[in-house]
């Protein structure tokens, strides 16, 4: 097991490794000089010649790669084109931002979908069931950025029920919670419908087996079966996905964040875009998929320790 | 048919009978309505649109709906229904070639790792988990400026960041195939690789991939939307679902009508599609089931 883990972070590395590389050279790539990119309408021959040899730009590719990684690694991102200060610091104020609402967001799909889902296997082709089925199909179909908008639209801006705008920054905790609400359902939603899907499955697999036919046969009660016994191992599926499903709510929480004005790191990239900010735009897709690969890691990793099976075939 | 009728069955009554097995299940027939109403309206759009939807009468902006604008005017009084129809071209053209590519150069790349040599699958393998540590949407806002916003900006990285799903998909059913006992004849007899991949495998591995694809498509079409809403995806005058969200969005204060102009076009596809790909995948395989 110890060598599994050792294994799958230190593959875990290689491909941030190789992330931050390839970014790198797919930039370089484009079209068009970096130096009149990053410069904008303000180019001009002196300035372009000054930044292609701050930034290593006329040494070969791989010395450029190799420098741009010992910075990185060293914490050096660049310097913000907007705020003058160091994208790290930029970054800093807008990751945990986005961590709480995935963190928020994920909480609301478990929160809703394992139990969903549970209810859904017990009560196998009952009309909550088939509800229940196409409710989850729907709302995963539906995109972020639709769910954004009217969730605005009807609940604060409609009903008034909570803010529409903001991270409720200069509020107390529980201003920050009521602001996160709406935010965190819009970019969740999606997941409740999947999780439900997934422990529906694994729960209806887990009540066929013969540990719960045995309880059942030492006369234990249904729920005490059900909620103490059954969901316990259905629910494990849930952690193999936490993975994509953390990769897929980054790109909703890009729409929401913008749609909530909610400082985090889709709005900062929608106005790094915007505003040519190259450095901090960069930084930012950096940061995600530091996260991403975090997360992807960890769930492998808890996969294997559930399920030993994992570490053979890793699907 | 009758006992002395020899003619081989018509192609196309497969077709149908596929059809009406997938009509009985309520969730398919929704879905078969709802994407048959979108590619016709697509198709159609030049003719079924009132206006150019490019025409702008700046006098007639943000109009709400009447018996000349159904779907009311954007804010260069733009016809939106005509807009909404040919934004409808955009999300179905985005969807099927990013699908038909991401499918195509994911089962090649698939089943070279699968069957072709150890560090070949390495190789392959490795830059697969690298493009899959992007999250999409953020690498899109990053890389798509660069290259320039539009219709093939949008497809390359929708395509570039499905290819390692369905590559990891076929590689692994590759690697299982490959050890069932036909394969290991078809090796003692001597075939070459390639040609036992290529006619014996990809056959049977090529259903269930097929019904994933068309799962994604409503992905790709929600995907298009979004780059568009963000404003790194198809340009004005082109027309979008997500250029008309980000319209709506941005006169929201004027007018709710745009952003419903935008959004149910989108919902109807993304349900239709889903609901299409969910009975497919129930009517013809149910085994795939189980994974998802």
């Amino acid at each position: 097991m110890l060598v599994y883990i050792l294994k799958r972070t230190g593959l875990g590395i290689l491909v941030l490794i190789l992330a931050i590389s390839s970014l790198y050279v797919l930039i370089q790539a484009a079209p068009g000089d970096p130096a009149s990119a990053m410069l904008g309408p303000r180019a001009t021959p002196d300035l372009k010649a000054a930044i292609t040899e701050k930034l290593g730009l006329d040494k070969p590719m791989p010395v450029q790669v190799f420098n741009y990684l010992i910075s990185v690694l060293s914490g050096d991102l660049g310097t913000d084109l907007k705020s003058k200060q160091p994208v790290t610091d930029t970054l800093a104020i807008h990751l945990p931002r986005t961590i709480e609402l995935l963190a928020a967001s994920l909480f609301v799909a478990a929160a809703l979908g394992i139990p969903l889902g549970c209810i859904a296997a017990v009560r196998r082709n009952s009309l909550f069931d088939r509800l229940i089925g196409i409710l989850s199909v729907s709302v995963i179909a539906v995109p972020a950025v639709i769910l954004a908008i009217f969730g605005m639209l009807i609940f604060a801006a409609g009903l008034g029920w909570v803010p529409a705008i903001g991270a409720g920054e200069d509020d107390g905790l529980l201003g920050k919670l009521h602001h996160l609400i709406l935010p965190a359902f819009a970019v969740g939603i999606g997941w409740v419908g999947y999780l439900a899907r997934l422990v529906r499955a694994s729960m209806i697999e887990v009540l066929s087996t013969n540990f719960i036919r045995n309880a059942r046969a030492f006369g234990l009660s249904k729920n005490r079966i059900i909620y103490r016994y059954a969901l316990r191992i259905a629910i494990a599926p849930t952690i193999t996905v936490i993975g994509i499903g953390v990769g897929v709510m980054m790109g909703s929480a890009v729409f929401v964040e913008i749609v909530f004005a909610r400082p985090g790191i889709g709005k900062l990239m929608y106005e790094a875009v915007i505003l040519r900010n190259y450095p901090v735009s960069l930084g930012a897709v950096l940061a995600a998929s530091t996260i991403l690969i975090v997360a992807t890691t960890v769930s492998d990793i808890l996969n294997a320790i559930i399920d030993p099976r994992f570490m053979e075939t890793g699907e | 048919m009758s006992a002395l009728d020899t003619s081989p069955p018509k192609r196309s009554n497969a077709f149908f009978s596929g059809l009406m097995r997938l009509m009985r299940d309520p969730m398919g027939a929704v879905g078969v309505v709802l994407v048959t109403l979108l590619v016709l309206s697509a198709l159609f759009a030049g003719v079924l649109a009132p206006f150019d939807p490019a025409a702008i009468d700046v006098p007639n902006k943000l109009q709400s709906p009447s018996a000349t604008h159904w779907l009311g005017t954007d804010q260069l009084g733009r016809d939106v229904l005509s807009r909404a129809l040919y934004g409808g071209q955009i999300a179905l053209t985005v969807a099927l070639v990013s699908t038909a590519l991401s499918v195509g150069i994911g089962v090649v790349l698939g089943m070279v790792a699968g069957f072709g040599p150890r560090w070949l699958d390495n190789l392959i393998v490795l830059s697969f988990d690298t493009v899959r540590a992007y999250p999409v949407i953020i690498l899109a806002l990053a890389v798509g400026p660069i290259f320039g916003a539009g219709l093939k900006t949008v497809i390359g990285i929708l395509v570039v960041t499905s290819i390692p799903y369905y590559g990891r998909i076929v590689r692994t059913s590759v690697i299982s195939a490959s050890k069932a006992d036909y394969v290991e004849a078809l090796m003692a007899m001597g075939m070459s690789r390639v040609r036992i991949v290529a006619r014996h495998i990809l056959p049977n591995i090529i259903g269930p991939i097929l019904i994933l694809a068309s799962m994604d498509i409503p992905v790709y079409i929600a995907a298009e939307a979004g780059l568009s809403f963000l404003g790194v995806g198809v340009k004005p005058p082109q027309s979008s679902w997500g250029l008309i969200l980000d319209d709506g969005y941005k006169f929201i204060r004027q007018t709710y009508w745009l952003v419903i102009a935008g959004a149910t076009p989108l919902i109807i596809a993304t349900l239709g599609f889903t609901f299409l790909g969910e009975a497919l995948r129930d009517t013809f395989d149910p085994k795939l089931r189980e994974g998802v």
